[in-house]
């Protein structure tokens, strides 16, 4: 939602985790590009929310399956456990209701992928902490007042949503700020402040 | 001149210009109101050519009003086809690839058996002795011309308004028969707002003395005033009022000031009287009785306990819905309660809302993002059918 193109190497983490003919459902599909990725490399059953009319209309003429709707209000039409994936990459920090779209996400699939900028990066704790400004850089293009983005998160309030949730996390990538992802060995503490983007696995 | 069309609307009735395929004793139509339609015949078009494997045709449903001349000259009316800018040699659907066909709906009045056509039993037109008929009817007869064709699952069936009602029961009662769906500017059921609106226009044609308890072509006449009554109050709704606003504003027709009486003053009344005496010419005034009854009594819902989900269980129909910002005939609610049932009933579902002021119409209308929606629907699901482009 906030991210350009050139940003979105969390999208092949997200296509990595996901099988080969899948039925995934991927919630703010924006332009379509995960579907099409999804489409074109694993020959997936991909289905797509998103909330502008526009991207929608663009998205069903290139032939993806889009439907105008808001994560915040629409994913109660979804039947339980209706996808085997539920992708939620960068909108999370958009939605009204972040508990409420993350426990839907994870009753309509068998597994939910989340993706999001982690507001532990050092650079964001650098801005606040130095500057005692909002970040305002390429990764997060917005100024506090005109932003998309109304509930940022860290990699740990994240951790503990999934918690609160029941929520098991099968997997989880985070990835710096070139887009390399972080040695898998690391702990916690590390990863929120060396991962500008996380992708999680999730399972419930 | 008129006269002489409002002949030809007749004759198009009983000896239509398009191929008919008509059903014996042996054949008859099961009709919701009960009772059995036999014989019956179906007039109909088609369009290029069906592959070896059957597997390229697409049906096409027409609306209130429309007709099986989807894409040749309407031989009433001498115009174009009503969606030749969508459906030709070359255009989005490209009849150089698919096989297109499209019926005259039972009810109808151009060639399908309706209250124009000759009743056996009487030798005289049925008028109001033809059972009211459903779009389950309708659709029920179109599976008839389908198996007909010997073709096992239709690549696409699509349509606009009660066309697109036919093209949701299509999805609903024949889910296996239908590959792609594509119901526009459409709903579900018919609101209240609209059955009044289609009650008002019946009125007006029952209210016509010319109109003889519908037993008028008995007495040699047409309900034309009635009719045309209808038509105008009912062409008001397939505009919006920003459109109607732009087009007319309140320029006067003729004249440089208002002339303090009954005449048409107004270009806009002037242009709606045109609108209804031009349709008395193609239309049968039994038919649009009839029509109007067909889509005030859709409720795909109610056939399912009220669960419109229930009406699209299991379905692998891949489908895309598509309605307009400024039709409040069909507003975007109706095609998004659509749109919920089906992810409910874990559907492939794609749906577009289309930015246009030209109302419920603009289905009609040439609206490149519609055939751009359209025809990325279309070329996916040809991908998915393994038809070659």
């Amino acid at each position: 939602m906030s991210v350009n193109r050139a940003q979105r190497v969390d999208l092949e983490v997200v296509a990595g985790l996901i099988p080969p003919r899948s039925r995934v459902l991927d919630v703010g599909s924006g332009d379509g590009l995960l579907l099409e990725l999804l489409q074109e490399t694993k020959q997936v059953d991909g289905r797509g929310m998103e909330l502008s009319q526009r991207g929608v209309n663009e998205c069903v003429a290139r032939g993806l399956s889009v439907i105008q709707g808001d994560a915040d209000t629409d994913l109660e039409f979804y039947p339980d456990k209706g996808f085997d994936f539920v992708v939620l990459s960068q909108t999370l920090q958009a939605t009204r209701n972040p508990k409420l779209v993350l426990d839907e996400l994870l009753r309509i699939g068998n597994r939910a992928i989340v993706s999001f900028p982690n507001f532990g990066h050092w650079r964001v704790r650098l801005s606040l902490f130095i500057q005692g400004r909002m970040p305002v850089n390429d990764d997060l293009p917005y100024s506090w007042y005109d932003t998309p983005n109304i509930h940022f998160c860290t990699v740990r309030d994240f951790v503990n949503l999934c918690n609160e949730l029941g929520a098991t996390v099968e997997k989880a990538t985070a990835l710096d700020g070139n887009g390399q992802k972080i040695g898998l060995s690391m702990p916690w503490w590390f990863w929120n402040f060396f991962g500008q983007q996380a992708v999680f696995l999730l399972k419930r | 001149m008129a006269a002489l069309r409002a002949r030809k609307t007749n004759n198009e009735a009983d000896q239509p210009s398009s191929p008919v395929l008509r059903f014996g004793a042996d054949k008859p139509l099961k009709l919701d109101a009960g009772t059995l339609l036999s014989p019956f015949q179906i007039a109909y078009q088609t369009y290029g050519t069906l592959n070896d494997a059957r597997s390229n045709a697409i049906l096409v449903c027409h609306a209130l009003t429309g007709d099986q001349h989807v894409a040749n000259t309407n031989p009433v009316t001498g115009k174009p086809g009503w969606w030749e800018v969508l459906i030709g040699p070359g255009r989005i659907i490209d009849t150089n690839r698919f096989f297109v066909i499209c019926s005259n709906v039972v009810g109808g009045c151009l060639g399908s058996t309706g209250p124009a056509s000759i009743n056996p039993a009487t030798g005289k037109p049925y008028g109001l002795d033809l059972p009211v008929i459903t779009i389950r009817d309708m659709v029920r007869a179109q599976l008839m011309l389908i198996d007909h064709f010997g073709i096992e699952k239709l690549f696409c069936v699509l349509g606009g308004s009660m066309g697109g009602m036919q093209v949701l029961q299509w999805a609903s009662s024949y889910p296996e028969r239908v590959f792609s769906a594509l119901p526009i500017a459409t709903g579900a059921r018919h609101s209240s707002q609209n059955i009044a609106f289609h009650e008002v226009g019946r009125q007006a044609v029952m209210a016509d003395p010319d109109w003889h308890g519908g037993k008028y072509f008995e007495h040699g006449k047409r309900p034309e005033k009635g009719l045309a009554v209808a038509r105008m109050a009912a062409h008001i709704t397939y505009l919006s009022e920003v459109a109607l606003h732009r087009k007319f504003g309140r320029n006067l027709q003729d004249r440089d000031a208002l002339t303090f009486g009954f005449d048409a003053d107004f270009q806009i009344e002037s242009y709606l009287r045109h609108q209804g005496m031009t349709f008395v010419d193609r239309f049968d005034a039994n038919s649009y009785l009839y029509m109007t009854r067909s889509m005030d009594y859709f409720d795909l819902a109610a056939d399912h306990g009220g669960r419109l989900a229930d009406a699209f269980a299991g379905t692998r129909t891949r489908f895309c819905l598509v309605s307009f910002t400024s039709d409040w005939l069909f507003p975007t609610e109706e095609s998004r309660s659509v749109v919920h049932a089906l992810n409910a009933a874990g559907a492939s579902v794609s749906f577009v809302e289309i930015e246009t002021d030209r109302g419920h119409d603009a289905f009609l209308l040439d609206e490149p993002e519609l055939f751009a929606a359209i025809n990325g629907f279309i070329a996916s699901a040809a991908r998915a059918r393994g038809l070659s482009l």
